[in-house]
């Protein structure tokens, strides 16, 4: 057998072991699932137009709600690639979310203390520097910790970085910073994203998900995301084989922060206004259950986490205030009949079956 | 005068109140495969620690071809050639054979993180090129036939096959093998010597742990005796044998249980 042929009978020995939908997905034909995956892509840009009857949100404008579902599922993929993939539990992911939002709020809006009045699509790129710098700044320090720790401090970060905003008056302090331009563009002599109408930035949301989805397949399917696995399965062992794991796990954090200032950029663009009462503890944990319950380390998976986070209260809005009610009841019930998620990571999935068995001193390598 | 791939130097390593290695020395000569032996707590996984900078030594100084290893770090300490296995099987459990192999190769390789994220050319010619080094390796090792499968899921005789593959393929000059034949039969052990032979063949220097006296002598050049933290003899291996203070410390006990 040549090494090509090799690697394809790997491969499918590969797919046999993978269950269910997985399976009966991986065995169609290439231009089938190329079809389908278009097909689905169309139907959900089409979503706000065609407005379903039983999806739709009756309470609150379905583009606008929409729009929101495409920033938690870009802040889920971001925190998926820290806490799924490398296995750091990051509780202060709303720091960078905040990061990005202010960047673009300080170096877009008229009315910053800077006015430095850079439109919108030159402040993204300056906003997702900036919250990678702040990804390296906190994790720089912290990331020689491990496990509760590091939790504890993030959990820190994300306070402080809201608080910073509060007593700066340069930030805008409580009242925030108003007046930020919206992206760019006119259709007829009309702009295309105004406050009159949120589907043109669910569609720019939308491609923008696209987009990191595709980049963070790249690199989990590559030397880095190889030496993430290695860390979270076991970070001494990796570093003696080589990994430069405190480089790598500082890219984490970096990528990570990278996008969640992304989705930051985004809520600035949409809202028109920042201020420090967007980015509270609440939206960290919102972040992290998107992650948890999709199934940690699995893109679909937190894709799904985070429509069922953002989209869900508003979809059942008529509940009014039983809703975060029902959905921590959702998220005890999740955590006891599925705690590896909706839909899990393969190896995650094992590695919690793992934990179970070492519960009850099962000897799992013999 | 052959050449010293490895030096270690009046190391002494304290752990609190235990000496877990007193002033001992010793160097490993490019080519041979040196085996290290001693009673249970001797030292010996704690030398191999030293040695891949797990552990500072209180005092004292390894060499590698020449360069002291001073304060680098564990994965530089890699990438200068000293690979290693564990006594305690760790591998990636949930990563596949070929994917732990692959972890190792990496170590060669230089895609950068931009590199990843566009594939460029060299993120998959290295792909490809690990890929197909892992592959070989484990064809090598024998455990080809397994290397879809998630480490956890192999034999134990894989497993510990497995961890000299991706010892190998971070690209070594220097091979540490902790016990690498512990629970192993006789005729695994055999097999495993001659897998041993053969990587020395190919270029490669070979530090051996082992508990098996006999196994010892079978395959190596040299043997450096450990007890209680201190080098007590050191020779080829019928020099050993006949060496009184070795007969006394190590032969004198029962062959270990294993
Ligand atoms: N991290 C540590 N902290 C404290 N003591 C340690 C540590 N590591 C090793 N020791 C002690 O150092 C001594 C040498 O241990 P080491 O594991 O090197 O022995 P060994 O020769 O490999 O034995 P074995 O044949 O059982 O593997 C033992 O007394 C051990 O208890
Ligand atoms: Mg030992």
């Amino acid at each position: 057998m040549s090494t090509g042929e090799r690697l394809q009978a790997i491969d499918l020995r590969r797919v046999r072991a993978v269950s269910g939908m997985r399976r009966w997905w991986s065995r169609l034909p290439r231009g089938t699932r190329f079809a389908v995956l278009a097909v689905v892509a169309v139907l959900l840009y089409l979503l706000p137009v065609l407005n379903p009857p039983i999806i739709t949100t009756p309470d609150s404008d379905f583009a606008t709600v929409l729009f929101t579902v495409t920033t938690y599922c870009l802040a889920a993929l971001g925190l998926n690639v820290v806490v799924g993939m490398a296995g750091l539990l990051d509780l202060g992911y709303v720091g960078f979310y905040a990061v990005g939002a202010y960047s673009v709020a300080m170096f877009a809006s008229p009315s910053s203390s800077i006015a430095t009045k850079y439109p919108w699509l030159v402040c993204v790129p300056i906003a997702i520097a900036l919250s990678m710098i702040a990804g390296a700044i906190l994790g720089g320090p912290t990331l020689r910790l491990r496990g509760d720790y590091l939790a504890i401090v993030t959990l820190g970060f994300g306070e402080i970085v809201r608080l910073s905003a509060v007593n700066s008056p340069g930030l805008g302090a409580a009242a925030g910073i108003t007046s930020i331009p919206h992206p760019p563009g006119a259709l007829n002599g009309q702009p295309i994203f105004s406050v009159l109408d949120a589907k043109p930035y669910y569609w720019l949301g939308l491609t923008l998900v696209f987009v990191v989805v595709a980049l963070v397949r790249n690199i989990e399917n590559s030397r880095v995301g190889r030496s993430w696995l290695a860390i979270r399965e076991d970070e001494d062992a990796a570093e003696l084989m080589g990994v430069p794991t405190f480089k790598f796990k500082l890219w984490a954090f970096a990528i990570g922060a990278a996008v969640g200032g992304l989705s930051g950029a985004m809520f600035a663009g949409k809202q028109g206004f920042v201020s420090p009462d967007s980015f509270p503890v609440l939206t960290s944990v919102l972040f992290l259950a998107a992650v948890v319950v999709g199934g940690a380390g699995n893109r679909l998976g937190v894709i799904v986490g985070a429509i069922a986070v953002a989209y869900l209260p508003e979809r059942f809005r008529g509940f009014q205030n039983s809703r975060y009610m029902i959905f921590g009841l959702a998220l005890i019930l999740m955590s006891i009949f599925r705690p590896q998620g909706l839909i899990p990571n393969r190896r995650r999935e094992v590695e919690l079956a793992d934990r179970k068995l070492d519960e009850v001193g099962v000897e799992v390598n013999a | 005068m052959p050449e010293k791939i490895l030096e270690i130097d009046e190391v002494t390593l304290r752990f609190g109140g235990v000496t877990a290695l007193d002033g001992v020395s010793f160097h490993i000569t490019v080519g041979e495969i040196l085996g290290l032996i001693g009673p249970n707590g001797a030292g010996k996984t704690t030398c191999f620690n030293v040695m891949t900078g797990v552990y500072q030594p209180t005092s004292g100084s390894v060499r590698f071809e020449g360069e002291p290893l001073g304060r680098r770090k564990r994965h530089e300490i890699t990438r200068l050639g000293i690979a290693r296995t564990f006594q305690n099987i760790r591998l990636f459990p949930e990563m596949t054979a070929v994917e732990n192999v692959m972890v190792g190769a990496d170590a060669r390789h230089h895609t950068s993180v931009v590199g990843a994220l566009v594939r460029s050319r060299r993120h998959r010619q290295e792909e490809q090129e690990g890929r197909e080094k892992a592959m070989e390796l484990l064809r090598f090792m024998g455990i080809d036939s397994r290397a879809g499968d998630a480490a956890r899921n192999l034999p134990y005789g894989y497993q510990r096959r497995l961890e000299i593959a991706r010892a190998l393929a971070t690209g070594p000059k220097l091979l540490c093998l902790d016990e690498p034949a512990a629970g192993f039969n006789p005729n695994e052990k055999a097999e495993l010597l001659e897998l041993i032979r053969k990587i020395r063949d190919q270029g490669y220097t070979v530090l051996l742990i082992e508990h098996d006296m006999r196994l010892v002598m079978g395959v190596t050049d040299r043997i450096v005796v450990l007890e209680f933290g201190r080098k007590i003899a050191e020779g080829s291996p019928s020099e050993i044998r006949e060496n009184p203070a070795v007969i006394a410390a190590y032969l004198g006990v029962p062959e270990d249980a294993a």
